[in-house]
């Protein structure tokens, strides 16, 4: 989106990822260090299949506890019931009045289907295929309710118009919902959908679904390209191209003091491990590398990823952050409440509204 | 029950539930708030808190009703999901139960174990589970597994499905390691690493709404809590005795499963403005419109053209189960159709006048201290454990009973005056689960 002074504004997120923590005592603290730097949004990354709670849950707690920061959790379509995961996902944006996000994933182990023993594991881009129908069926209950399909009309005895609820009768390859929602239609309208667009079998979903897109590349012209790409992809979908982030996904490693870059690491940008594109070096030079790609156009903003999330996520704010909102690139307060107003995207309108005014 | 009485009064145990969406909420009043936003839950949860109550108790919806083919409007209707709400709350409050009605039918047990003891985590151990499940096709509309069980496969699934969870929860080792489990049954055959250490009541308790002689004999193997309707002291007492009895069977003793129905309370100043108010309530729960849709599902047919001011149809009633989706069906419909005219017939009531009076389930009306001491019999004589209060209004609606009849109940040693543990066995008097190692 283009500001009044003809520069992008800039879109930063962290990960509250920590290892094998079940009390909600050091998340609820990492997400209000993220709100004091007016990050856009937390995430919590989750599998079925490894220690840790259910990030949805998490990040529920935590909306009482915050007032502004978006919470996007981690919720995959391969196993679960999409009827329960747009119910899930509408409630936290219920819950957090408008801060919302899914990061939408898939479970491609056959670890993970044992676990529920209805299917075999499948090939990703099958499975990206299901997580597509999934975002598609999701966004039409979110859609099902109109925003204004509550009346409390005590003249006629009706709660509700029934004209302004709709069955979304949904039928895909791997399912088929009648729907509407159970959840009236939350506060942002369609919570926020991220998909880490990295991997080949992801983008198209991303390119048709997402609001905000993850590239994990240690290149800044990979990064970029990927950015023209999914643009493109997303205008042939016939999205408008500026309703949609891009943000560079890093791991960061900021304990070796303010500014020493790591000798040998291209003057302190990302290189690339086995992980995954891991920054290392001091919150000024992390500075430095988020104005120079956020400046070219690469990238819309970063995803960082503490390595010690304590740590890193305290120099992340109180070094990198404050040094970009000293310097005026980076907000010092959220202007508006919901995780749309943050990213700057519109709050869409209902596709049954938008149906029925065409026809 | 066996030996002798205590002489110790038993201790009272309180709930409540958010109102639903069903006519009982009477969304017309002034008063009525948002049964979505979480200011809401917010509110009666933090009442409930004050209150002392041992827990908080949400119903479940999954899909919208219908009748006639079109989508119920005169209710409120739309709701969020239970867990997430649940979860939210847990942020608000320090030692409220936090319970969850959530379906064993359209929902697999890995992960409704897996949400379930982040719930315990997170809440520090005050997480519950409503076991409810679905004969539904109409339901099963909404989900991949769709189609329906029919009613013995739905308790031998949700039996299984309880017992898998508590697999799942006793599944890592006491030193914090987890170890792997494989459950092979007749429902589930799964196998892996849970992702949770055990969760700080052991497992969550489970509650069973239900009150079918299989809904009972489950409750009695597996349930901590039963949710009943059974309000009067008569019908009370036969109920908890059967239950009760029923405890041994499972090498259970009669303090393992709490009785506890739902109930509605109205106070006034006096005896006659209670009754008024309460009067009053229901003639605005059942409008008419209410009144003849009531009708038309006992009836099975279209009642449209009559009166609700009318007398009842003098035809016989059909039984059609697509009339009216969506929603818990009452028993018999020839033998309520004939009981409803007779009822009518005897005291000359019309088509409102009664659904009004053939619908009320157990309440306390009266004032304060009247109510105080019929809730204390209650308990005393054996007909409850505790009540599960169902107030009309969102969010106020229980504002009055925790302000003054909470206190009354205090004074007569009734009730407890401050929470003596943290989590929410702890609060309903129950051990926690032996760990099956």
């Amino acid at each position: 989106m283009t500001s009044p002074h003809g520069r992008r504004r800039l879109h930063l997120a962290t990960a509250l990822d920590r290892r094998s923590v079940y009390d909600a005592d050091a998340y609820v603290s990492a997400a209000r260090l993220a709100e004091r730097g007016a990050l856009d949004f937390v995430t919590l990354d989750d599998s079925l299949a490894r220690p840790g709670p259910d990030a949805l849950a998490v990040l529920s707690r935590l909306a009482p506890a915050t007032r502004r920061v978006g919470l996007v959790p981690t919720v995959t379509t391969t196993h679960t019931e999409p009827f329960h995961v747009q119910a899930a996902v509408a409630t936290l944006d219920w819950v957090s009045r408008g801060r919302a996000g899914w990061r939408i994933e898939v479970s491609t182990t056959e670890g993970e289907a044992r676990l529920f023993g209805r299917r075999h594991a499948a090939p990703a881009d099958a499975l990206w295929q299901e997580a597509g129908e999934v975002a598609d069926v999701a966004a039409r209950l979110w859609d099902s309710w109109e925003d204004d399909a509550e009346i409390r009309d005590a003249a006629t005895g009706r709660f509700v118009d029934r004209d302004k609820l709709h069955h979304v009768d949904f039928t895909g390859a791997a399912f088929s919902v009648k729907g509407p929602s159970i959840v009236p239609r939350p506060p942002q309208g369609h919570p926020v959908r991220v998909v880490d667009a990295t991997g080949r079998a992801a983008r198209a979903v991303a390119a048709r679904y997402a609001d905000v897109a993850l590239v994990r590349t240690a290149l800044p012209a990979r990064a970029a390209a990927a950015r023209a790409e999914l643009r493109a992809a997303a205008e042939a979908y016939g999205r408008d191209p500026d309703e949609l982030r891009v943000l560079a996904a890093l791991d960061v490693d900021l304990g070796d003091g303010e500014y020493a870059a790591e000798p040998g690491h291209g003057g302190g940008g990302p290189r690339a491990t086995p992980h995954g594109p891991l920054y290392r070096g001091g919150p000024v030079d992390l500075a430095e590398l988020i104005v120079s790609w956020h400046r070219d156009g690469t990238v819309d903003g970063f995803h960082l990823t503490p390595v010690e999330p304590r740590r890193d996520l305290e120099r992340l704010v109180n070094g990198t952050v404050s040094l970009l909102q000293h310097r005026g690139l980076f907000r010092t307060f959220y202007p508006g409440s919901t995780l749309r107003d943050h990213l700057g995207l519109t709050r869409p309108a209902s596709q049954y509204t938008v149906a029925q005014g065409a026809s | 029950m066996t030996g002798p009485k205590p002489r110790q009064p038993k201790p009272m145990h309180l709930a409540a539930h958010f109102p639903g969406v069903n006519n009982t909420t009477v969304w017309a009043d002034p008063r009525s708030g948002s049964q979505i936003d979480f200011g809401s839950f917010e509110h009666l949860a933090r009442t409930a808190e004050r209150g002392l109550f041992d827990f908080f108790f949400l119903a479940e919806g999954l899909r919208l009703r219908e009748h006639k083919g079109r989508i119920h409007d005169l209710d409120v209707v739309g709701r969020p999901e239970s867990l997430t709400v649940l979860n939210a709350l847990a942020a608000v409050t320090d030692r409220l139960g936090l319970a969850a009605t959530v379906n064993a039918t359209f929902n697999e047990p890995y992960e409704l174990a897996r949400r379930l003891a982040t719930l315990d985590h997170l809440s520090g151990g005050r997480a519950a589970w409503n076991v409810v499940t679905s004969s539904d096709a109409f339901t099963g509309e909404n989900f991949r597994r769709g189609g329906y069980l029919d009613r013995a496969e739905r308790y031998t699934r949700a039996a299984e499905f309880v017992a898998t969870a508590r697999e799942l929860w006793d599944s890592w080792a006491p030193d914090g390691t987890p170890r792997p489990f494989a459950h092979h049954g007749r429902h589930f055959d799964i196998a892996g690493e849970f992702t949770l250490p055990r969760s700080p009541q052991g497992h969550p308790v489970v509650i069973q709404a239900g009150d079918s002689d299989e809904g009972r004999e489950f409750a009695a193997s597996s349930a901590d809590v039963i949710f009943t309707r059974h309000g009067t002291l008569d019908a009370g007492r036969a109920f908890y005795a059967d239950v009760k009895r029923r405890l041994a069977r499972y090498g259970r003793s009669p303090g393992d499963l709490k009785i506890m129905p739902g109930v509605t309370v109205v106070l006034g100043d006096t005896a006659t403005e209670a009754r008024e108010r309460a009067e009053e309530i229901r003639w605005q729960q059942v409008s008419p419109q209410t009144a003849l849709l009531t009708l038309e599902q006992i009836w099975g047919v279209d009642l449209s053209g009559y009166d609700p001011d009318g007398p009842l149809p003098d035809v016989d009633p059909v039984a059609d189960p697509q009339l009216s989706q969506g929603r818990t069906r009452q028993g018999d419909s020839v033998a309520t159709a004939e009981k409803w005219r007779a009822l009518a017939q005897e005291r000359g009531l019309s088509i409102r006048q009664t659904v009004i009076e053939a619908g009320a389930r157990q309440s306390f009306v009266g004032t304060p201290e009247q109510v105080a001491a019929e809730l204390t019999e209650f308990v005393g004589r054996d007909a409850a454990d505790g009540f599960i209060l169902v107030p009309h209004l969102t969010p106020g609606g229980l504002d009055e009973f925790v302000d003054r009849v909470v206190p009354l109940l205090q004074e007569r040693g009734a009730f407890r005056t401050a929470y003596e543990g943290t989590t929410l066995r702890s609060h309903l008097g129950l051990s926690d689960p032996v760990w099956k190692a």
